[in-house]
């Protein structure tokens, strides 16, 4: 398991428009990209050969799923803003302001009075 | 010397300015009142007539991120572009360029290193929502320049309440001594209770308003004291898991001093409690 690199996908596509787009549109293609030559890559001349996923933790990414990435200990405020990028227009349309927001919560309710995962890396 | 002419700690929603700029029938009921109480606030930094701004904020995975993850960081830069993509995207915050003041933070990090405060630095540095929130809302015509410090309260392990409380009065102490007449005013933003991303978010109020309520008491009171028998790691995490930016008020009462506060005011938001705090040193109040 790889907190560190799931926190890296998410910092790295929430960040970027290009990203964010191809991994709305297609979130399995694009987490393989990912994997292959945007998460590894340290500069232009560098790339790292540290870090991996999971199967769950890719599974979890391809399929949008923020409360498996919660529940394994995805960084909080990433795991919000870029599902927020995501989903919080067309949410919105349909239910009006903050639904998507509260969706989240919602699914979320069986943490409650619970201590939650780290966010430790 | 430098004078320390007011501080001020507040919470920073980067919501604001959207929430009071959109088209009056868009607007939330709240809106107005935000806006009086806003403006309200800004009028205890115009007052005390600064010539230069401490800025305390902390980074949200902006600029920095866990494969270099700094505790305590101060901008040594001539200028700070400022807001990402993601910021705007998400907040609606337009982008602004603040103007540094290079001699003073060289000046103030070799105080603090001094004061055995480790800090990285940088000497190019965007700065993000929890300074820019401040700017909007105390200083909008942004006219002056600024010296930003960052304190983490994201990635865990984070340093004590105690830690911070030490280094406002560390940065205190370096704006007392810096070699300059000019006036200085300390802005640092945080949160009362919230929670983001957790069962918890965006509720009707908080998800701890009695910690809020305490909270403002003890900051209108100065008592550090209590802040510091009362307020840990664990207690700010079952008050809301984003609560830690409360660290930052702690580190704006130890710049003011252990002393209750000169200006106090709070709105009851959805999702938080919106929190206004200016102290005047003592020699300048009278």
């Amino acid at each position: 398991m790889s907190k560190y690199w799931v926190d890296k996908f998410l910092f790295t596509v929430d960040r970027d428009p290009d990203y964010l787009k191809r991994y709305t549109e297609d979130p399995r293609t694009f987490v393989a990209t990912w994997e292959q030559s945007i998460g590894p890559k340290l500069n232009d001349a560098e790339m790292s050969t540290v870090h991996g996923f999971t199967d769950k933790e890719r599974e979890a990414l391809v399929n949008h799923d923020y409360v498996a990435l919660f529940e394994m200990g995805a960084h909080f405020f990433l795991n919000l803003t870029i599902f927020i990028g995501i989903y919080d227009e067309p949410y919105m349309e349909k239910n009006g302001p903050l639904s998507f927001q509260r969706e989240f919560a919602s699914k979320l309710q069986h943490w409650r009075g619970k201590e939650y995962p780290s966010v430790e890396t | 010397m430098a004078k320390l002419v007011a501080t001020l700690a507040s919470t920073h929603h980067p919501f604001y300015l959207k929430a009071t700029t959109m088209p009056p029938e868009q607007q939330m009921p709240e809106a107005p009142e935000w806006k009086r109480k806003v403006e309200a606030y800004r009028e205890t930094l115009a007052r005390a007539e600064p010539d230069i701004l401490v800025m305390v904020g902390s980074d949200h995975f902006h600029q920095i991120f866990l494969d270099n993850c700094p505790q305590f960081l101060i901008g040594k830069a001539p200028r700070y572009d400022a807001t990402f993509y993601n910021e705007i995207r998400e907040f609606g915050i337009p982008t602004y360029v603040l103007e540094g003041d290079e001699d003073m933070s060289r000046f103030m990090h070799q105080s603090l290193m001094d004061q055995n405060f480790d800090f990285a630095f940088s000497n190019e540095l965007k700065i993000d929502h929890s300074i820019i929130c401040p700017i909007i809302t105390v200083r909008p015509q942004n006219d002056l320049p600024v010296v930003p410090i960052y304190t983490n309260i994201f990635a865990p392990p984070l340093h004590s309440p105690k830690r911070f409380y030490d280094l406002g009065r560390a940065i205190r102490k370096a704006i007392d001594d810096y070699p300059s007449d000019l006036r200085v005013a300390a802005i640092g933003t945080g949160h009362l209770s919230l929670e983001l991303g957790g069962p918890r978010q965006f509720m009707e109020t908080g998800p701890d308003p009695e910690f809020d309520r305490q909270a403002i008491e003890w900051l209108r009171a100065g008592d550090v004291d209590a802040i510091l028998e009362n307020v840990t790691h664990e207690s700010m995490a079952q008050s809301g898991n984003a609560t830690h930016g409360f660290l930052n008020f702690i580190l704006m009462l130890g710049v003011a001093g252990p002393e209750g506060a000169d200006y106090v005011d709070n709105l009851d938001l959805f999702h938080t409690m919106e929190a206004y705090f200016t102290w005047y040193p003592k020699e300048q109040a009278a």
